[in-house]
């Protein structure tokens, strides 16, 4: 059996959450990866995913309707190269959501998304009702397409790899849509899908100000800064730093939840976590209810107090 | 513009779901059943679009069982124009959903489909990318902004790093997300004047498209309980369990 892996390598960099799908692939067969993006880009990206161990061969394909992950050209390709492979595998992530459902339906597919374990070729484990529930799926078609909740999954290493580089030439295509503008949230910190640890904020941060209490508590653990729904509803954060069912799913090591009362949206996006903090005021939220350790008071106290105390 | 709104009856949001006993579903005799809630986003930027003077014909859509026509009632009382049930014994899979709604796209022709980004219950964050295949139609999916322009639309995604805006042309898909629009409530008046509205009922099986499930559900459990663990009294003694008993600081 073959497997292809489409990464998000549209920065000319090979994401964790990439090399997540690709250890989620490793019981799959063979590997071959998927690498895209604009002309600038795409020779570091296929340098970068060349280097991964296990890989039987990069592919790549370029041009400037690659430049932006658009799912379009991207569906198409993988259209084009699915007679080569038993299963397509991409990270849940924006690129690969959008993508992989447009791909499995030219192929009269029904793709499996979220996908947490892989127990055989054809049967996997997903979470639905926000993760309340998991199901077992055992899927009749001659292809699969899946893609991985990546927290569920340790990444392949980055660096030992010396895998062959082929460029492809992309089926051509009327383009129907096209990138206009991002506005991306500029951080020095971790990715929150890559983060070991995650401080997070809810709606006992107050305000956008408040918020920023948080700040040096995470520059003390290296963490990435994730926040509720609530608090992205409010504005005191942007949209890309939610944690839960519809936002981020995260596994870190330690998640520190401040002010975040436990709405089941959230905990599905990281009650995987290996340890949980939670900090709140009161003592019935139903955060402390999967929390390691639980901490009752105010967080406006206790913040800047664990900061103090860390350092 | 005409806009197709495709919308789902799902476990309301508000019910924690229980697995039935032999695993082959949730419980939901006796269960509130509500529109998919973004659906409900997806109906409220059709209506938006409308007192815009941008679209003049709102249809929904919905495809399931007999009680789905309750979910285009409520869809109808919030201001959609007509309604069509394609009745099924169960809620197909995305695939074959995509393929019911593309042979009533090519009947209605409509200019945009909105649809919520996921259900709620399966969660499987596809029909709208399915639909758009099928149709070859251009795509923005996890919308949180949809602007009319001159030649088509500008759509602002909701993306891994933060936001990107595309230009679509149309016809298009549009999947909302939860930050488009806070959806109304239906007024009174409305729920009433929704009862005359029409609805057009379908058998699914008079559209010649194969329901067959594609994924056999081989069991359905719920995840193991996470245990709560202990209140710490100080912050002094959370730091001490964090390094000496968890060991991740």
């Amino acid at each position: 059996m073959t497997a292809l892996v489409l990464l998000d390598a549209e920065d000319g960099t090979i994401p964790q959450t990439s090399r997540s799908a690709i250890a989620a692939a490793a019981s799959l067969g063979d590997i071959d990866v998927l690498v895209t993006g604009g002309p600038d880009t795409i020779a570091a990206a296929a340098a970068s995913a060349a280097k991964i161990p296990g890989i039987r061969k990069v592919r790549t394909a370029s041009g400037e309707a690659f430049a932006h992950g658009l799912a379009e050209p991207l569906a198409a390709l993988l259209v084009a190269l699915a007679p080569d492979y038993d299963h397509i595998v991409a990270a849940a992530t924006a690129i690969g959501k959008s993508t992989l459902p447009r791909a499995a339906a030219l192929l009269d597919v029904q793709m499996i998304p979220d996908v947490m374990e892989i127990r055989d070729s054809q049967t996997f484990v997903r979470p639905v009702f926000a993760g309340n529930v998991l199901v077992t799926l055992r899927s009749s078609d001659a292809k699969k397409l899946l893609t991985i909740r990546t927290a569920s999954f340790d990444p392949v290493a980055a660096e030992g790899g010396a895998a062959p580089i082929e460029a492809l030439t992309p089926p051509d295509g009327q383009q129907k849509s096209r990138f206009v503008s991002a506005e991306h949230s500029s951080t020095e910190r971790p990715q929150l899908e890559a983060a070991r640890v995650i401080v997070s904020g809810g709606r006992g941060l107050q305000s956008a100000e408040g918020f920023k209490i948080l700040e040096p508590l995470a520059d003390r653990l290296g963490a990435a800064i994730g926040a509720s729904r609530v608090a992205v509803d409010s504005g005191f954060v942007p949209n890309d730093y939610q944690v839960g069912q519809t936002g981020k799913i995260v596994a870190p090591d330690l998640y520190i939840a401040c002010g975040i009362s436990g709405a089941i949206q959230h905990l599905a996006g990281m009650k995987d976590s290996k340890v949980i903090v939670a900090i709140n005021k009161d003592e019935e939220a139903p955060i402390f209810q999967v929390a390691d350790y639980g901490l009752v008071g105010d967080l406006f106290q206790i913040v800047p107090a664990l900061t103090a105390a860390l350092g | 513009m005409k806009i197709l709104v495709p919308i789902k009856r799902v476990v309301d949001y508000n019910v924690k779901v229980r697995v039935r006993r032999d695993g082959g579903g949730v419980e939901t005799a006796g269960v509130k059943m509500s529109m998919n809630p973004f659906d409900e986003i997806a109906v409220e930027e059709a209506l938006r679009l409308r007192e815009k003077g941008v679209a003049s014909e709102i249809l929904t859509v919905s495809i399931g069982v007999p009680q789905a026509a309750d979910t285009l009632r409520t869809a109808l009382a919030m201001g959609a124009d007509r309604a069509i049930l394609v009745q099924s014994e169960e809620s197909p899979e995305p695939l074959a959903v995509a393929k019911i709604l593309k042979i009533l796209v090519d009947r209605e022709k409509p200019d945009l489909v909105i649809l919520g980004k996921q259900a709620i219950d399966d969660d499987m964050n596809a029909t709208g990318q399915m639909l758009a295949g099928l149709l070859d139609w251009p795509q923005a999916t996890f919308a949180s902004r949809v602007e009319k322009t001159a030649d088509g639309l500008a759509v602002t995604r909701e993306v891994d790093g933060g936001s990107e805006t595309l230009a679509l042309a149309l016809p298009a898909i549009v999947t909302a997300d939860l930050r488009l629009n806070e959806p109304r409530y239906a007024a009174l008046p409305n729920i009433m004047k929704a009862r005359k509205k029409p609805l057009e009922t379908i058998a699914a099986t008079d559209l010649g498209i194969d329901l067959t499930r594609r994924l056999a559900i081989l069991s359905m459990a719920e995840p193991p309980a996470r245990k709560a663990g202990i209140k710490v009294g100080s912050v002094a003694e959370l730091v001490e369990k964090l390094r000496n008993e968890a060991k991740v600081i």
